[in-house]
C-alpha cells in the first residue's frame, strides 16, 4: 500500500478507544473467559478466551472435515408418483444458474460455498500461524481479511431455507433428508464453537508490525525511548 | 509523551467477570480517540498517533490506512440504502418463483409464499419467512435512515439506544437471505419435467439486492457518528 506514513504507536498498549463510540479507554488485564465492556455504549471491546489457539485449530480442522463432506454428498431428495430427484449444495447455484439467474447464483455460491471455504481456510491459516514462536506478518494479512468471511459466510441462515423448504415440499412430495443436511447441521455449531473460541486481540498482540519496528510486543508501558 | 497517557485512565472499562464496576454516567464529558488526535484501527483495534498536522495515517502494526472517521461514511450509507430502498418495490410486487404444471403456469410473491406456508403445521415457518423476508428488509430500512437523519442532525439524544440499534441491525440482516435459498433449493429439488417444475423468477434478484445493499449500507455506517454531536464542535481533530 502506498499514501500515509506510519502512525506512531502509544507506549501504553492498554489504551484502546471503543470501536462504536470511539471513547478512550484502558483495557483492563482480564482472566480467561472474562470480558470488558464499554461503559458509555456497551460494546464488548475484548472477551479473553482460555486456551484460544489450541481450541480454534481444532474446531477448524473439523469444520474443514465437515465442509467437504458436505458438499460432497446429497443434500435433499424427494420421490412423487415413482420418480425421484435429489440435489446438493452445488446443485442449487446450478439451477438458478441454468435458469438465467446468474447474478442470484453467484451470490449463493458466495454465501455458502466460497465464503465459507475462506472463513475455514483463513481461519486455519491465522491459528497455524500464530502458533509459531514469533507469528510472521502474514498472519496479519490473512486476520484483516477474517471478518469480511465471517459476515458472508452464511450456512446457518441456508441451513434454515432449506428446512422451510422441505415443509413446503412435503406438501406435495415425500421428501428425503440426504446426509449433507446432517453434516451442515454440525457445522453451523462446529462453526459458531470456532467463531466463539478465537481471541484476535492475543494474536494481533503477538503479530510483527507492519512497520518493522517491533515483534511480540509486551503489554504495558515500554521503557522510554523505545516507543 | 509518556506523561500524556494517564490522563485517559479517567474513563474506566467496565469489566464484567473482572469485580470492575461500570463507569461512570453518561453526563460526564468522555474524551474520544479523535478528540485527543489519535487514530483507532478497524482492522486490528491498536490506538496511534498520527504525523503532527496529518489527517491520515498508517497503521504501525497491519498496516491499514487510518482516518478518524469511516471516509464519506453518510453519503455511502444514503446511497446505498436508497439502492435498497429502489429494489424494495420489485422485490415484494414481482413473482419469486413460478410453478409449471401439467395445467398451466403459476407464479407466486414472497406475500403469497407467506400465505401458501400457512396451514395449521406448517404456520411457524410461514411467520419466520414473513418476519425474515418483508418485516425484517423494511425494519432495517426505516432503522438506517433514522441512523442516519438523526447523525446528520447532530442529535445528542438516546446515542445509547441507537448504537443499540445498529447493533441489532448489523445483527439480525443476514436472516433476510433465507428466502434466497428457500426458493432456491425448492426450485433445485423440483425439476419433475413434465409433472411440475419450479423456477425462479426475476423477483428473486431484485429481494437478493435489498438484502446485499442492505448489508453494504451497515458496514458503510460509522456508529461514532453517533455520539460525535456530543464533541463540542471546536476540538474536533484538536
Amino acid at each position: 500500500m502506498t499514501g500515509a506514513a506510519y502512525n506512531e504507536a502509544l507506549s501504553d498498549a492498554s489504551l484502546i478507544s471503543c470501536s462504536h463510540c470511539d471513547l478512550l479507554q484502558r483495557l483492563p488485564q482480564l482472566s480467561p473467559g472474562g470480558s470488558a465492556r464499554c461503559p458509555r455504549c456497551d460494546k464488548e471491546l475484548w472477551r479473553r478466551r482460555d486456551d484460544s489457539l489450541n481450541r480454534t485449530l481444532a474446531l477448524a480442522l473439523g469444520a474443514a472435515l465437515l465442509y467437504v463432506v458436505a458438499n460432497a454428498v446429497p443434500m435433499l431428495g424427494l420421490t412423487i408418483v415413482g420418480r425421484s430427484a435429489s440435489t446438493t449444495v452445488l446443485g442449487g447455484v446450478q439451477t438458478l444458474w441454468q435458469d438465467g439467474q446468474g447474478m442470484v447464483a453467484a451470490l449463493v455460491l458466495f454465501t455458502v460455498v466460497i465464503a465459507p471455504a475462506l472463513q475455514i481456510g483463513l481461519m486455519l491459516g491465522i491459528v497455524a500461524g500464530a502458533l509459531r514462536a514469533s507469528p510472521p506478518r502474514w498472519v496479519g494479512k490473512l486476520l484483516r481479511h477474517y471478518p469480511t468471511t465471517r459476515t458472508w459466510s452464511m450456512i446457518e441462515v441456508m441451513m434454515l431455507g432449506v428446512l422451510i423448504a422441505l415443509v413446503k415440499i412435503a406438501d406435495y412430495a415425500t421428501v428425503i433428508p440426504g446426509v449433507a443436511l446432517f453434516v451442515l447441521g454440525a457445522l453451523v455449531f462446529v462453526l459458531a464453537a470456532m467463531q466463539a473460541g478465537f481471541d484476535a486481540r492475543e494474536v494481533w498482540e503477538k503479530i510483527e508490525w507492519a512497520d518493522g519496528t517491533r515483534h511480540m510486543r509486551p503489554r504495558g508501558p515500554l521503557p522510554k525511548g523505545t516507543a | 509523551m509518556g506523561g500524556r497517557d494517564s490522563a485517559y485512565e479517567a474513563a474506566g472499562t467496565a469489566a464484567k467477570g473482572d469485580g470492575v464496576s461500570p463507569g461512570a454516567a453518561d453526563a460526564t464529558p468522555f474524551p474520544t480517540a479523535m478528540q485527543e488526535g489519535l487514530h483507532s484501527c478497524e482492522v486490528c483495534g491498536l490506538l496511534s498517533r498520527p504525523a503532527p498536522g496529518e489527517e491520515e495515517g498508517r497503521c504501525p502494526r497491519c498496516d491499514e490506512e487510518l482516518v478518524f472517521r469511516k471516509r464519506a461514511s453518510i453519503q455511502r450509507t444514503w446511497a446505498f440504502l436508497i439502492a435498497a430502498a429502489v429494489c424494495y418495490v420489485p422485490a415484494n410486487l414481482l413473482p419469486v418463483l413460478s410453478t409449471t404444471t401439467a395445467t398451466g403456469t403459476e407464479t407466486d410473491t414472497i406475500l403469497q409464499g407467506v400465505i401458501l406456508l400457512w396451514s395449521p403445521t406448517g404456520w411457524p415457518l410461514s411467520l419466520i419467512v414473513l418476519v425474515a423476508s418483508i418485516m425484517i428488509p423494511s425494519a432495517k430500512i426505516l432503522a438506517l435512515g433514522y441512523l442516519l437523519v438523526s447523525a446528520q442532525r447532530g442529535s445528542v439524544q438516546n446515542s445509547r439506544q441507537r448504537v443499540r440499534l445498529y447493533r441489532m441491525v448489523e445483527f439480525i440482516g443476514r436472516w433476510s437471505m433465507v428466502d434466497v435459498f428457500v426458493d432456491t433449493f425448492t426450485a433445485a429439488l423440483i425439476q419433475l419435467q413434465p409433472l411440475m417444475s419450479v423456477s425462479p423468477a426475476p423477483g428473486l434478484l431484485f429481494f437478493a439486492a435489498v438484502v446485499v445493499l442492505t448489508m453494504l449500507a451497515v458496514e458503510s455506517f460509522d456508529p461514532r457518528l453517533i455520539w460525535d454531536a456530543t464533541i463540542p464542535k471546536e476540538v474536533v481533530y484538536g
